[in-house]
């Protein structure tokens, strides 16, 4: 097997907030351990709600924050190496940024095709214009887009989609390994968004990248990646192949997830626990989870749960999988009724 | 109940007019909960502005009526127009806008927020009284009574749209439109508010439009819905006909977009973008983009086919 082309270990980033002597921690990301072989390019989703660190992740690996400790190491050199400013551009050739919303990520007052030549120019893969157009249309050919209809336009003349499909053209312009997209669907139309992953798919072997897809849209989750990563209040929960962990979700949150969907053929039928507040969950002892759980017993609310490994390739985080006994029969997840205590908890 | 009678909006800017809405013409029913469905920019929250009234310029309505059929309050029949529709306000017709974050005043507590709302309809001099009928009607949606005391950012998303629904429905009115009340927000909290909305209609037996772009969202919760495009209702149908038996090309590519989770299959988003609207094509709007387009489609604009009394959709396939 050849070597990981990602290894995250034992990550963990705190947040402090409130003053100086009263403030408290936040764990955002909680002792995070991923790894992606490196054989053949690889899509990793990681998904989970609002809050739950996932962001944070990926600003790790885009070194905009930095660790509080543990280690993310790319193809064998640890990040710390590119941390010195002169390595800064050999890590920006190897990593780069997809973000959520193209309308922020384009200054308004600038032309469009500028960040394109900038990016080619600064990044060494031109060594003036002449060559760097030539790069350009090559970039711009692979999202579907004519070189001619980006000339001199400021972002404000473009959909959403295109707008999109521009940034991911300048992220491949230095042939990166990597590829972090930040939710890069959740602004784009229902209609329009297969139209970007499908373009992830076709780059993955064109170009040889991978991808961290990170969204919280579990059906272009499954479309699109090979590895999914399921986090919740900061803890990587499951972590395995799609199609594994999509067709039989080991962790109960991964069901709730999957069942929450808007599906188009089966209609929903019961209500959901609503999170309670959440810095209130960051706090809690043992799984973070137990609140909401509905397979929650003793245990899950005093200790906290080990990584299981189901198989090589799947791993979960809860104990329901670790000599776990259910106290009585319990029914699919559909017709459990909650105990109203659960329900739309808030702490002010 | 609300009706638009070939009504077209548009939007007066220097260099000319963009047709937002154009000559779109349906009924929402008593006791339902309508979808309209669209792209971003094809007019669907134009069209709420229209329904709700909220006419102000640059926006000019150029040909059409709006009627609300109101009888429950006083008992006869009374029918609003547009004009005086906004005179109703929260009463007869609410509105529970797109940002949660962005329309709720950030330095008042969400009590205020509430009797502000309601000062118009509401004796507010008895403010003990008051309180304790919008805790209990905040009781009764399952939210927790501490967030009258609190400050919008101290909630979460979620749980400032939830309030928002709350503050809609509080003077029980007839009408309550949404403009995608859960974009940006995770799946979990989405089905918590959806399912909210469903139960404030199940209990009020009023009426709710709901805009999303998301078609999942309308097969979960509408009753009926119409599907939008470049300002034009091109489809309207119960939501079952719309998914069993789309008959609009465009309808049949929106369905197709959706990815499902256990079935891997090629998936393809619509190709193209919609025709601008300041000057739009002559003939079908969708012509460019549509694989079936014939010469007619160019030309002819399509008229409306009744499919089955329910359900009529506007194309030249179907005749």
């Amino acid at each position: 097997m050849a070597q990981n082309i990602l290894e995250i270990n034992d990550l963990t980033r705190q947040f402090k907030i409130g003053g100086m002597i009263l403030g408290k921690k936040l764990t955002a990301v909680d002792q995070v351990s991923i790894s992606l072989p490196g054989d053949k390019p690889q899509i990793m989703s990681i998904v989970g709600e609002s809050g739950c660190g996932k962001t944070t992740l990926a600003k790790m690996v885009l070194q905009l924050l930095d660790p509080s400790s543990g280690e993310i190491v790319l193809d064998g050199v640890p990040l710390s190496h590119y941390g010195k400013r002169k390595n800064k551009k050999e890590f920006y050739k190897l990593v780069q940024p997809i973000f959520q919303n193209p309308f922020t990520s384009f200054s308004s007052r600038k032309r469009v095709d500028t960040y394109l030549f900038e990016t080619a120019l600064n990044l060494d893969v031109a060594k003036n214009k002449k060559e760097a157009k030539i790069v350009v249309q090559e970039v711009l050919a692979s999202v579907g887009i004519e070189i001619d209809h980006v000339m001199g336009k400021y972002p404000n003349q473009f959909s959403g989609g295109e707008l999109q499909r521009i940034s991911i053209a300048r992220a491949l312009i230095p042939k990166p390994k990597l590829i972090v997209a930040d939710e890069p669907v959740a602004m784009i139309d229902a209609s329009l968004r297969m139209n970007v992953v499908n373009l992830f798919k076709k780059l993955k072997d064109e170009y040889n990248v991978n991808f961290i897809y990170i969204t919280h849209d579990l059906s272009t989750a499954y479309y699109v990646s090979d590895y999914i990563a399921t986090m919740y209040r900061g803890n990587l929960i499951e972590f395995g192949h799609a199609r594994r962990v999509l067709n039989e979700p080991a962790h109960p949150y991964t069901e709730l997830l999957l069942d929450s969907i808007p599906r188009v053929g089966k209609k929903w039928d019961q209500d959901v626990a609503s999170p309670d507040m959440e810095s209130k969950e960051y706090e809690m002892e043992g799984c973070k989870f137990a609140g909401r759980c509905i397979y929650a017993k003793e245990i899950c609310r005093t200790a906290k749960p080990d990584m299981i490994h189901l198989n090589q390739e799947h791993q979960v985080l809860c104990f329901k999988h670790n000599d776990y006994k259910p106290e009585k029969d319990i029914k699919p997840y559909e017709k459990i009724e909650l105990p109203s205590s659960n329900k739309s908890k808030i702490s002010l | 109940m609300l009706k638009l009678n070939d009504v077209s909006a548009q939007y007066n800017i220097l260099s000319g007019y963009v047709k937002a809405v154009d000559k779109v013409d349906f009924e929402v029913r008593k006791n339902e909960i309508f979808g309209i469905a669209g792209e971003s920019g094809c007019g669907k929250s134009t069209l709420l502005k229209v329904m709700y009234d909220l006419i102000q310029y640059p926006l000019e309505i150029s040909n059409g009526s709006v009627e609300i059929h109101s009888s429950v309050k006083s008992g006869n029949p009374v029918i609003y127009n547009n004009g005086e529709i906004h005179k109703s306000w929260w009463k007869v017709i609410s509105y529970v806008p797109q940002g949660a974050m962005h329309v709720m005043n950030p330095v008042a507590r969400v009590k205020n927020q509430f009797f502000d709302a309601i000062s118009k309809y509401h004796d507010i001099s008895d403010k003990k009284e008051l309180q304790k009928e919008i805790l209990d009607y905040l009781k009764e949606l399952e939210l927790p009574p501490e967030v009258l005391k609190a400050f919008p950012h101290q909630l979460s998303g979620g749980m400032r749209q939830r309030i928002l629904i709350a503050l809609a429905t509080f003077l029980k009115p007839d009408i309550v439109l949404a403009d995608e009340p859960t974009t940006a927000l995770d799946v979990v909290v989405q089905r918590g508010i959806l399912t909210m909305l469903m139960q404030v209609q199940k209990k009020m037996k009023n009426s709710i439009v709901i805009v999303s772009h998301d078609m999942g969202v309308h097969y979960q919760i509408t009753n009926r819905m119409g599907i939008m495009y470049a300002g034009q209702m091109i489809e309207v149908a119960p939501t079952e006909e719309i998914f069993n038996n789309p008959r609009h090309p465009y309808t049949q590519m929106l369905i197709n977009a959706i990815p499902k989770i256990g079935d891997n299959s090629q998936r393809e988003g619509i190709p193209g973008t919609p025709p601008s609207l300041k000057n739009p094509p002559s003939g079908c709007r969708f012509a460019a983009r549509c694989p079936f387009a014939m010469d007619i489609c160019r030309n002819v604009e399509p008229e409306r086919v009744h499919i089955s009394e329910d359900h009529y959709a506007s194309c030249h396939l179907l005749n």
